[in-house]
This record gives C-alpha cells, sequence and structure tokens, in this order.
C-alpha cells in the first residue's frame, strides 16, 4: 500500500517537504495522520451531503418527520395495542418507541448511508487520493443532522404526554456515540463489500428491515425471555436502544447490566473488523469502482 | 537544488487481471460469486494438489498496463507524457497521484503532489459556484484558508462573479468548466500532474490555461507532469517528454525528439504522401498526392478529443484539365465501418477548370465521433460523382479521445456506438393514473 515516511503525511498543499514511497502491499505508516490532515475534507464532503439534502428544503425536513412519525404510530398500535406488549414502567407506549426509534434511526441511516456512499462518490475515488475512511464516516454526520430533528420532536411528543425525563439525560451524548461507533463496524464491512461485489447493496435494505424487528424498537427489550436476554445483547443495537431509554425514559427503564456489557463489548469487535477489512480492501477501491 | 531527483520511478508495473466472466456482466455480483465459488473450489484444489497458483475467476488473463518503467525527474523539469490511447500514460498519472497502488516497482516523490486528472471532480450540480470552489478546493487538497485567500482571485479567473450563487447546474457548460479549470488553477503544490485537461471550453480558453499552466512551470522548483495529445503544446511548454507505448516507455528525450519518434510510427503519420504503394481504385483523371491532418491552428495532429476541430488537408494532381471535379473524403472507422463520406458538392462548392496541383481542405468543426482510431480515405471525383478519378482507402489514421461534458466527458467509449449525439436528458416523474393508462394500453395491445 502507500506509505508516507520520514515526516508528515498532509494535503497536497500544507508546507511540508516529505518523502512519498509508493510501492505495492506496504501498509501505509501514518494511516491515522493522514486521515486527521484530511479532517477539513471530511467536514466538507459531510456539509456537502447535508446541505445537498436540504436544499429542495421544505419537502426534505417534512420528509424526515414524517417518517419515524409514521412508524412509531405503526409500533404503538401493533405492538402496543394489538399485542398488548407492556411498556416500560408507567411511561407511554408511543414515548417509549420513540426513544427506542431515534438510536436505531441514527444506526440503520449511517448503516445504508455509508454502504452506498463510496458508490456515489466513485466519480471522486476514481481521480483524487484521499484517505477512503473520510467517505463512509462523513455519512455519521449527516445522519446526526436527521438526528437531531428527529430528537426535537421526541420532546414535543414528551410535551404532549406531559412525561418529565429523568437527570439521566446527562449521559444522552455517550449513548448517541454508542450508536455512531455500534453503526461504524457494520457500516464500514458493508461499504467495502458493496465496492467488491455491487448486488450487496440488495442485502442492506433487507438487512435493516429485519433489524428493525430483531432489535427492540417496537417493543421494551424486557419482553424477551429472561433466559433469552443475554445472548439477545449480543446485537450491539441492543445496547444502545436501552441505554436511550433508561436516558430518556429514567427509573422506568432499569438498565439490564450483563446485557448492556455485552453488546458494549460487542461494539469494538465490530469497529475492529469493519476498520480491518475497509483498510485490507481500500487499496483496490480504484481498480475496482 | 536545481538537480535534485523529485520523483524516482523504477521497475514499476501495474497489473489487471481480466477475468473473463466479467464481459457478461458490467459489474462483479454476489450470486454469480457464489455460483463460480462453489465450481471453482474444485478446481482450486486441484491447483493447489498440483502446486500451482491460485486465482480466482474461470478463465483469468494477466493484462500489464505498465511494465518495467524507469525513469527520474528533476526539480523545475516540466515533463510531457505522450502515447497512444491504451499506453499507459493514465495508470502512470494514477500510481503517481496515489488513486491507485503499483502491482510492481516502486515511487519515491519528494514533495508534496496536487493531481488534476479531469476538470471539476466532486462539483455538485445542486450547490453553487461559491459552494463549489470551497468543495473542489478541499478535494484537490487545499485548506480552507488558503481557499479563503484566493476566492477572488479564483473568481475573478473563471470570470463568474455574477453567478457565484448560482447553481452549478444553471451554468453553461463554459462557465462550468472555466470555474473548474480556475480552482485548479489555483493549486500550489511542488510537483503538479496534469491529465490532458486543457482541451475544454473554448480556443480563447484553452490559450490562457496554456498561459497558466506556463506561468506555473515557469516558477522555481515547481515540477510538472503533463500528459497530452497536443502535440504543439507539448512542445512548446515542456522541457522534456517521454513517450510510452504498450505500458512501457519507449522514449526519454527532448519534445521535439519524442513527438518526432511518436510520429515515425506508421499510424501516427500526420502527413502522408503518395509513394506508390497506396492501394486505390478509379480512373487516373486525378491522384491524391498528400494527406495531412491537423488542428484548427495549423498544427499537425493525428489525436484529437471529442469535440475538436479537424482539418483534413489534401493535395490532388490533375495531369490534364478538368471541369468542375468533386472533392471529398470519408472516415472509416478501424472495423472498417463507413462513418462519413463528406463530398465538396454536398455544399455546393463551385470549383471550375482545374488543372496541375490542387490542394483542398475539410475542416470538422466539432469531431463527434466515440474514442477509437479512424482511417481517412481521400477522393475525387466528377461532378455528379458518378466516376471515381482517384479514391485511396486507408491513407491516414487518426485517434479520438474523449472529450468534454458536453460531449459525455471521460464516460464514453468505444462500445457506445460510433457517430457520436449530443444530446440533453429530463426526467420527469409520471403521475399514478397517467402510467396506469399506458399500462392499460400496453396490455390492451397485447391481447
Amino acid at each position: 500500500m502507500l506509505k508516507s515516511s520520514s515526516s508528515n503525511a498532509m494535503p497536497a498543499s500544507l508546507p511540508t517537504t516529505r518523502t512519498l514511497v509508493l510501492e505495492c502491499g506496504r501498509a501505509e505508516r501514518h494511516y491515522w495522520r493522514d486521515i486527521w490532515a484530511y479532517r477539513e475534507l471530511f467536514a466538507i464532503l459531510a456539509w456537502r451531503d447535508v446541505s445537498v439534502r436540504y436544499k429542495q428544503t421544505a419537502i426534505g425536513v417534512a420528509w424526515a418527520l414524517l417518517q419515524p412519525l409514521l412508524t412509531m404510530i405503526v409500533f404503538t398500535v401493533v405492538f402496543g395495542r394489538v399485542a398488548k406488549l407492556p411498556s416500560e414502567g408507567t411511561a407511554p407506549y408511543p414515548v417509549m418507541v420513540f426513544a427506542g426509534m431515534l438510536p436505531w434511526l441514527l444506526f440503520s441511516s449511517i448503516l445504508s448511508g455509508a454502504s452506498n456512499s463510496l458508490v456515489l462518490n466513485a466519480n471522486l475515488i476514481g481521480k483524487v487520493y484521499f484517505p477512503r475512511l473520510i467517505v463512509p464516516t462523513a455519512v455519521g454526520l449527516v445522519s446526526l443532522v436527521d438526528f437531531g430533528i428527529n430528537f426535537v420532536l421526541l420532546a414535543v411528543l414528551m410535551l404532549w404526554f406531559r412525561f418529565v425525563p429523568s437527570w439521566h439525560m446527562i449521559f444522552l451524548p455517550l449513548f448517541i456515540l454508542l450508536a455512531m461507533l455500534a453503526s461504524l463496524g457494520p457500516a464500514l464491512l458493508m461499504t467495502a463489500m458493496n465496492v467488491k461485489y455491487r448486488d450487496f447493496r440488495y442485502i442492506i435494505p433487507f438487512i435493516v428491515q429485519f433489524g428493525v424487528y430483531a432489535s427492540p424498537v417496537g417493543f421494551s427489550s424486557s419482553v424477551v425471555p429472561a433466559k433469552w436476554r443475554f445472548w439477545y445483547s449480543l446485537n450491539p443495537v441492543v445496547g444502545a436502544i436501552d441505554g436511550f431509554r433508561w436516558c430518556v425514559l429514567g427509573g422506568q427503564s432499569p438498565l439490564y447490566i450483563p446485557g448492556f456489557l455485552l453488546s458494549l463489548s460487542v461494539v469494538p469487535v465490530f469497529l475492529w473488523q469493519g476498520i480491518g477489512y475497509f483498510r485490507r480492501t481500500e487499496r483496490t477501491f480504484a481498480d475496482l469502482i | 537544488m536545481a538537480n535534485e531527483i523529485v520523483i524516482h520511478v523504477e521497475g514499476l508495473g501495474k497489473k489487471y487481471v481480466i477475468g473473463h466472466e466479467a464481459q457478461r456482466e458490467r459489474y462483479v455480483a454476489l450470486r454469480d460469486v457464489i455460483a463460480r465459488g462453489v465450481r471453482n473450489a474444485c478446481r482450486m484444489v486441484a491447483d493447489m494438489a498440483r502446486g500451482h497458483i491460485v486465482v480466482p475467476g474461470d478463465t483469468v488473463e494477466e493484462f500489464w498496463a505498465l511494465k518495467d518503467v524507469n525513469f527520474e525527474v528533476k526539480r523545475g523539469e516540466v515533463l510531457g507524457i505522450i502515447g497512444r490511447n491504451g499506453a499507459g500514460k493514465s495508470t502512470l498519472l494514477k500510481i503517481l497521484s496515489r488513486i491507485t497502488e503499483p502491482s510492481e516497482g516502486r515511487v519515491t516523490i519528494r514533495g508534496r503532489v496536487a493531481s488534476l486528472l479531469e476538470v471539476g471532480t466532486g462539483f455538485h450540480p445542486e450547490l453553487s459556484g461559491r459552494e463549489n470552489i470551497f468543495l473542489n478546493g478541499a478535494i484537490l487538497g487545499m485548506t480552507r484558508a488558503e481557499i479563503k485567500r484566493k476566492f477572488d482571485e479564483i473568481v475573478a479567473f473563471a470570470e463568474i462573479d455574477r453567478f457565484l450563487d448560482t447553481p452549478v447546474k444553471r451554468y453553461s457548460s463554459g462557465m462550468y468548466v472555466r470555474l473548474a479549470f480556475a480552482v485548479a488553477a489555483h493549486l500550489e503544490p511542488e510537483i503538479l500532474v496534469v491529465d490532458e485537461v486543457l482541451a475544454v471550453g473554448d480556443v480563447e480558453f484553452q490559450k490562457r490555461c496554456l498561459g497558466k499552466i506556463r506561468s506555473i512551470s515557469t516558477e522555481a522548483g515547481r515540477t510538472v507532469l503533463f500528459v497530452s495529445h497536443n502535440m504543439g503544446a507539448v512542445q512548446s511548454l515542456c522541457s522534456s517528454a517521454v513517450l510510452m507505448e504498450h505500458g512501457r516507455l519507449a522514449f526519454r528525450g527532448s519534445p521535439q525528439d519524442a513527438v518526432q519518434v511518436y510520429g515515425c510510427d506508421r499510424t501516427q503519420q500526420f502527413e502522408v504522401h503518395d509513394t506508390g504503394n497506396w492501394s486505390r481504385t478509379g480512373t487516373g483523371e486525378a491522384r491524391v498526392i498528400s494527406v495531412r491532418l491537423e488542428s484548427a491552428e495549423g498544427n499537425a495532429q493525428t489525436l484529437y478529443r471529442m469535440g475538436e476541430t479537424m482539418v483534413i488537408v489534401m493535395r490532388a494532381e490533375f495531369p490534364n484539365e478538368v471541369n468542375n471535379p468533386t472533392f471529398g473524403v470519408n472516415i472509416v472507422t478501424d472495423s472498417g465501418i463507413r462513418v462519413a463520406d463528406c463530398r465538396s458538392n454536398h455544399y455546393g462548392v463551385e470549383i471550375g477548370t482545374v488543372k496541375g496541383v490542387v490542394e483542398y481542405r475539410a475542416r470538422i468543426n466539432s469531431l463527434a465521433l466515440y474514442p477509437r482510431s479512424y482511417s481517412v480515405e481521400p477522393w475525387v471525383s466528377n461532378a455528379s460523382c458518378t466516376s471515381d478519378y482517384d479514391w485511396v482507402t486507408n491513407a491516414i489514421e487518426f485517434e479520438v479521445s474523449s472529450g468534454p461534458n458536453f460531449m459525455g466527458g471521460a464516460n464514453v467509449n468505444s462500445s457506445h456506438g460510433v457517430m457520436f449525439i449530443p444530446t440533453s436528458w429530463a426526467v420527469y416523474p409520471v403521475r399514478d393514473e397517467y402510467a396506469g393508462n399506458l399500462a392499460a394500453n400496453h396490455h390492451g395491445a397485447q391481447t
């Protein structure tokens, strides 16, 4: 692979003299420093995606609001009314569902956004060098903006039901980070797979659709039978969703600690695998895309 | 300092593996990979048992786009890289600009590299000119502060100040190209890698681009690598040149020599004279004696970009006086398809009585041909084109490479057809009831 030795790996125009050795199969020694040096590109790509998405604003924002709202109503009716599943403590069912949907939407939008990002930016990959990791991770920032909009919706919902959140709310940023990290690992795996096997993109919506039912989005994870609950937490989203509910619903939603720790430990494993696979395949992207 | 080597290329090679199954599919599909995997697993096990190298794919062919390339570039040098389509120039530039990694050999580069393989990389049509300057600048490796500092200069160079906040999708192709080049021209790397970005925009703007490149390259310590099909530009801009042929370095020397070596290749001759071995038919009342291909400015040229102007200059000798002949030239693809039969009498050109040697020129204002090799067949006939005086087949060849965005940009290739027809596109959603009607009609037609 590419290696920049002896001094700083900086974008082309920063004033440093360096020697760059291009050779086959040599690992990038300053990979992370290189990514840091390209942070401005990271920011500007994220800004581009956000700005393009909300350029034709009225409909863009309305759509971002309508989708989670309708999903929440469907889940409340199906799981809460028809299946008569219990909520968390005394929390209203819609609030419980929405508190779980926030991290899920963050997770799933990063997953599907990132996995298509390299293919969508194929023209860049083929014409300019930059650490490829920037493109799928920039999607994370875009999803965060959508998350912000949904969060306002949650606040409105809580006002409507006159539900007072607990002091646990102060830990929310940590769980946002957890949800993002949890999605990044699988997202990078899929991004790389998507470049290599173009029909992989047909699988991604299926994974997302399946995931919404496999994760405790429409129901509380406390309805999972006790003997399965620990292994259920192998799904890294379970940890993020439970954490969110613990923050938003407070004492109504106690955290199941062993399961949460399992979820927490799955996240770095995925992340490690995802980044590893991405870096191994990164050098061939330009030839494949 | 002046003799310091900034780029050192040793034994560079780039291998592409062409799996022949890839011809059936435009992209790799997991479904096929799984099916093929089962099929090939047995073969691989057999290969391993016999001690062969294991390669994936049904039938696999290795293709070396670059092989054993060695050269050095000194600080301040302006190196032209010339060669036919597919000679490996673009692959070389891609390796030097870190887009793809070499399969063998190594490149050592001292200094910051910026590459310009395309004008307007990453431009987003929905964003305004102002936003695109920042986006494109960042993609090319400029910092935000640097772009801010040069912003006014870029806008002035591009002459788009009135449209700064208009989305670039509303720009004319000329404005688009000017803006894109303006951003790129304000890069300040130590080593600049430029690929064929000059032959875009109008002639006036091309001159300014060339002038800008010249001023960049004359600044102290600036090294430029410049790939072009424009021999005139290579000769006037570059201090040295390399000629690539079939992925190898065929020649390294002065640009004048390189262009000459290039021209010695039979198919790359700019001008051919009848040496008696032309294949021809006709009555002999006229004989074509030479053919020469030129650019709009009158420079000899056999490589054109789509949309460029081509001038075919022919000479014919009339032994006896002939009244009102028709001059013509056919353009034929490398697979023998006649693309066009251009004739003077289509335009009612009155030629009158001719005798002796006559020069005639056909000017093609916008070469709307897909990238590939073409041959030229000059001919002369009587006024009504019923009797050919002379008709030479395969007199000279020229090559077309991809052109500016309004001619499909870099996306077009020879598999798309022969004649390129510039199109504009519009896509609208169809209302449901209308779509339903269509479906109903379609159904009705079937039954």
